[in-house]
């Protein structure tokens, strides 16, 4: 031990321990065995594994590795808790979640010291970011249940949701899930990363102690085992998950046609863009908030840093410089920045990466600063010359280690930020607010912070882009993860429409022959597809004979395969991006236009429908107007589509921009022919998006006729798109298509499936109907839009 | 680690282009600012060894309107002999001959002050050129610099014009300072930005530069009038312009934050500040110095408790 005097010449830092005491006594108490937390009370132990502590290696408990059986009793409870808790006065459910939040915070030190224990991240975290966040979150969510039935009226819980958290913020994670689940008024069956269940069995028991009523939240342990029991589970209306975009494909395809709602937190590997201008100091702290949070083990970490040529150098000498005080020690220490990687599988991942980062060409620097040599550590690292194309920026490190690049322009740098299939966040560092402001809206990221990093609040959604995941968690938009309609049952198989079955090309239906007349022929009209703003001839050489209710051939359209769906989406990627651009005053006006023409050749349309459907004149003209009508709904909300500006508890705000998805695939009902086209692509068109529309397979020709209203309603080339056809077997190529940001699909339980299944290629956004819809009862047009966009958080910290 | 003397920043011709670029993005400066007292602690025998020197490297200051040249002489006594006898041994620190930095006064108690200190190696430190505003006639400021020094100051806290900087008048405020340098000769200077005044941290951090390369000693944050005084977002501002002074040209400036620092946790929070900002060699009393005058006893009490274990009286340490 050193004398004061020499600390007074040294003026080192000494050791800060934090005490554990009491968490250790909660462990004994416990024999440190658990088994699950099921229907308010604990499971005896069954086949259990070790929970360490990944600064030591040391067991700190054995937990229950959860069978099928432990699946079944968990939703069995929380089956059984819903009825009574999703009909307690909304009221009553604010008192339970205010409730959770004040006990959270009465026990914060417990929980940060076990956290710490259990996952090896920094007691300063746990402390001061994680626990604070977590009650902050109950809090929050106490709020959106006392607001349920005016917020959200018409709408309620989903039911049982299954919820699959990861380890590198168990408790936080847990919150995020669990508040708004249970603030909307379901039941939970959580599971925990098998490396960090400890605090949230920690939870459950308090939560239960805190008046929590039996079955509305179920803890059960194991390993990814479990967690697929638990997401497959027949019980499970909805499935939440946060962790890898493997696991995350793995539970879109387990999922796929059971009708359960999903969401989807996965990986990220976003961008650090620092612009010239920007204060460096003020840079590489953010650096350090970016990526040495949590040893990286982020999410959204900050991991490709993108700098400005002309500063590059001084940044990284000051990134250096400043990596030379990172602190790496004992994560129950008052005083360290960075603690324990949570696994040695994990710490061997991070040490892979590195490898093959250095031996693809790339400069790996770490600071002289002494790491412990036993338990699972790693330096905080830095890479510079790395390529775009190399595998360490490509691939999330999921460890503390940044790669750096510089790019020319403000251009360049989006083009940077963008080329990854992530999206979950990004940073912004300039001192210019019109540069900030004009890149956060280009950058494909859930999230933006404006000069900062890694800030999260309750009241602001979080959540990705592209295969970062879809939903978000926090603010209103979170809310309606775990809301449902109230008129539809969670997870009953409605009425199936009639969707014609695909059949191949060869089987072509028995046509009647139509009768001799004597008047001339009419002129031969042959619909086409329509890509691009043009009218395209199918590259199949095929038609599809389109007959009326009685078998008779009213027509032809193109057989559309997948080279046609192909130059569709191209179509589309060319045009969504001036689309989403175009003001939403001009967006209206092109839908009045729309609605104007048509209605110019009501007439024609309504003839149409008669012929094709079999409808009667006054049904086929109320199906124009509705359509008309509709056109006009969406044309109003073009510009009234509204993003928000949340609370967050900063000098600043958070602006939650709505935005379109991109390009979006649609696979429009029969039913309706005309006003079910209409009414799923005029969302998608009014908020920005270009649509590749997939039309009634059973009556395209309403479809085929509309489009040379396009032509003439100035819409741009590319933002519609019709391929006719065999519709599921399209639908499946458009689900499959890694191009398609999102897929709208009415049709059958098996298209539907299908669909689901193979959307897992880019994560892309389904939105999947199996039963008939009333087109003509006024629609919830907000629905509509919501699944049009997706919302952007663009966190803006200000102050001179 | 022991300070070498260091030569004098000897200042650099003004470059304005460097001055307009800089910018200091506040937000960021304040969550840096927060962090830093709950990222680093010291605990046990390291915060004893921290607090002695938050005594070592503070100028013990009175700068009153009633001061007569008994609490002047008083203030030196205690500025020679800082901590009680018993808690020096208990803290087995007697080697360090422990004393605090300087004692800052008005120009009318200067020589009352270097006569008290005589013979204990401790500098005076004079607030000059009509502090606390700095609006005499120029030519009056800089009389009362070279008068403070003819009676013995060794250390000039000169004041700025604040209207130069919130007037972005860059070259007035470098012609000033570098002309109370002038005025100073052998004494050192530390140039009192008034950061309460200044409105902006980008204006403290270009405040900061000027005055570093019209060639102050020190930079110091406030006269402890303002209405807000040191506070960690302006250190940082203004340590990282230091930082950045130093790795251009390899002098070294020193800081003094001044006004409201008044308990022990708060003097180590600065002194955390500045070892993970500039590092341990800006710890030591030729870079580094609190204005302070309630600060001490505050100490004292931290450092009995240490020593005994027993929370201390302030009435049980003898006032300064």
């Amino acid at each position: 031990m050193p004398t004061v005097t020499e600390i007074f010449e040294t003026m080192d830092y000494g050791p800060a321990p934090e005490g554990d005491a009491e968490a250790r006594a909660w462990l004994a108490a416990h024999r440190a065995t658990f088994g699950h937390f099921i229907a308010g009370a604990w499971t005896k132990a069954g086949t259990t594994f070790d929970v360490t502590d990944p600064s030591t290696n040391a067991r700190l408990a054995r937990v229950t590795q959860g069978t099928s059986k432990a699946v079944d009793a968990a939703v069995a409870a929380a089956r059984k808790a819903f009825g009574p808790w999703s009909r307690l006065p909304a009221h009553a459910r604010a008192r339970y979640l205010y409730a959770l939040a004040r006990m959270v915070q009465k026990h914060s030190r417990l929980f940060a010291v076990l956290e710490t224990l259990d996952n090896g991240k920094s007691i300063r975290e746990t402390r001061d970011l994680d626990v604070p966040l977590v009650a902050r979150h109950f809090y929050h969510h106490a709020g959106w249940a006392q607001l349920r039935p005016t917020e959200f009226e018409g709408y309620g819980p989903v039911g049982v949701v299954g919820q699959v958290i990861p380890w590198n913020f168990p408790l936080l994670m847990l919150a995020w899930k669990v508040a708004p689940a249970l603030a909307a008024g379901n039941t939970v069956v959580l599971k925990p990363a098998e490396y960090t269940p400890l605090t949230a069995l920690l939870f459950a028991e308090l939560a239960h102690e805190a008046g929590l009523p039996a079955g509305v939240l179920n803890v059960i342990t194991g390993d990814g085992r479990t967690g697929a029991a638990l997401v497959e589970h027949r019980g499970i209306d909805k499935v939440a998950f946060t962790g890898s975009t493997e696991v995350g494909r793995i539970i879109r395809k387990a999922t796929a046609g059971s009708g359960k709602k999903l969401s989807l937190e996965l990986g990220g590997k976003s961008p650090f863009i620092v612009y010239e201008d920007a204060d460096l100091d003020a840079v590489v702290e953010g650096v350090v908030d970016a990526i040495w949070f949590n040893q990286g083990q982020v999410c959204c970490a900050g991991s490709r840093l993108l700098v400005q040529e002309g500063v590059h150098d001084r940044l990284i000498a000051k990134l250096r410089a400043r990596m030379e005080t990172l602190r790496v020690g004992p994560p129950l220490d008052k005083a360290v920045d960075m603690g324990a990687i949570v696994s040695a599988e994990q710490l061997a991942r991070i040490r892979a990466l590195c490898a093959v980062g250095t031996a693809e060409g790339a400069t790996m620097w770490q600071p002289s600063t002494p790491v412990p040599t036993t338990g699972c550590f790693f330096p905080p690292t830095l890479f510079t010359e790395v390529a775009p194309a190399s595998t360490i920026a490509q691939e999330e490190i999921f460890g503390p280690v940044l790669v750096a690049m510089s790019f020319r322009t403000p251009e360049e740098s989006v083009a940077l930020a963008n080329n990854t299939p992530y999206g979950l966040a990004a940073s912004v560092w300039t001192e210019n607010v019109n540069l900030a402001l004009d890149i956060a809206p280009k950058l494909k990221a859930g999230v933006v912070w404006v000069n900062a990093t890694n800030l999260f609040d309750a009241a602001a959604g979080f959540g990705g882009y592209r295969e970062s995941g879809y939903g978000r968690e926090g603010g209103r938009e979170g809310m309606w993860e775990y809301l449902a309609p109230v008129a539809t049952s969670p997870a009953g198989a409605g009425r199936a429409s009639t969707t014609v079955r695909a059949k191949g090309k060869g089987a072509r239906p028995a046509v009647a022959a139509a009768p001799v007349t004597e008047a001339l022929p009419d002129i031969d009209r042959t619909p086409k597809l329509f890509i691009g703003g043009k009218q395209a001839r199918p590259d199949s050489g095929y038609a599809r004979i389109i007959v009326d209710p009685k078998g008779r051939r009213i027509g032809e359209v193109g057989e559309g395969n997948r080279k046609d769906l192909r130059n569709a989406v191209e179509a589309a990627r060319g045009a969504v991006g001036g689309w989403s651009r175009a003001t939403a005053h001009l967006r209206a006006q092109i839908l009045y236009y729309v609605a104007e023409n048509l209605s110019a050749r009501r007439d024609e349309f309504v003839a149409r429908l008669r012929a094709m459907t079999g409808v009667t004149a006054a049904a086929a003209r109320a199906e124009v107007e509705a359509s008309l009508e509709r056109l006009f709904t969406y044309g109003a909300w073009a510009d009234k589509w509204d993003g928000a500006v949340h609370h967050v508890p900063i000098r600043g705000i958070a602006i939650a921009m709505p935005e379109a998805i991109g390009v979006v695939g649609v696979a429009a009902p029969d039913e309706a022919p005309l006003l079910g086209l209409v009414s799923t692509i005029a969302p998608l068109v009014a908020t920005g998006n270009a649509v590749v529309a997939l039309p009634s397979e059973r009556h395209p020709l309403a479809a085929t006729d509309l489009y040379t209203v396009f032509e003439s309603s100035d819409v741009p080339a590319g933002v519609i798109n019709l391929v006719t056809g065999a519709k599921d077997a399209l639908a499946a190529v458009l689900a499959a298509h890694d191009d398609v940001d999102a897929l709208w699909y009415w049709g059958t339980a098996a298209g539907r499936t299908a669909v689901e299944a193979a959307s897992i290629g880019n994560l892309k956004r389904t939105w999947c109907h199996t039963r008939a819809v009333d087109w003509f009862a006024t629609p919830d047009a907000p629905a509509f839009l919501r699944e049009a966009t997706h919302v952007k958080n663009i966190w803006v910290p200000y102050g001179e | 680690m022991s300070a070498g003397p260091l030569s004098r920043n000897p200042g650099q011709p003004l470059d304005l282009e460097v001055v307009r670029a800089i910018r200091v993005n506040r937000s960021a400066a304040e969550r840096r600012a927060a962090t830093i007292p709950t990222r680093r602690t010291v605990k046990k025998q390291w915060q004893a060894a921290w607090l002695l020197k938050a005594i070592a490297v503070m100028d013990l200051t009175t700068l009153s309107g009633d001061d007569t040249a008994g609490n002047v002489r008083r203030l030196c006594a205690k500025a020679r002999h800082p901590l009680r006898d018993d808690l020096t041994r208990a803290l087995g620190v007697e080697s360090l001959g422990l004393t605090v930095g300087a004692v800052c006064v008005y120009h009318r108690w200067v020589e009352t002050a270097v006569r008290a200190l005589e013979g204990s190696g401790i500098p005076v430190a004079a607030v000059s050129t009509g502090f606390p505003a700095g609006l005499s006639p120029f030519a009056q400021r800089l009389e009362e610099i070279r008068a403070s020094v003819a009676a013995g100051a060794r250390e000039i806290d000169i004041v700025i014009t604040r209207a130069h900087v919130l007037t972005g008048d860059w070259a007035a405020l470098y012609d000033e300072v570098r002309a109370f340098r002038e005025a100073c000769g052998d004494a050192h200077l530390k140039a009192i930005l008034a950061t309460g005044e200044l409105a902006t941290l980008t204006n403290v951090a270009r405040a900061s530069w000027v005055a570093i390369q019209a060639g102050a000693d020190f930079i110091k944050t406030s006269t402890g009038k303002e209405g807000v005084n040191a506070t960690l977002p302006v250190s940082l501002a203004m340590v990282r312009q230091i930082r950045a002074y130093h790795e251009a040209t390899g002098a070294y400036v020193g800081y003094k934050p001044a006004g409201g620092i008044r308990t022990a946790k708060q003097s180590l929070d600065f002194l955390l500040l500045m070892k993970e900002e500039l590092g341990v060699r800006w710890l030591q009393p030729d870079l580094f110095r609190f204005g302070a005058s309630s600060l001490l006893t505050d100490i004292e009490r931290q450092l009995e408790h240490f020593a005994t274990g027993r929370y201390a009286a302030a009435h049980r340490h003898p006032m300064p």
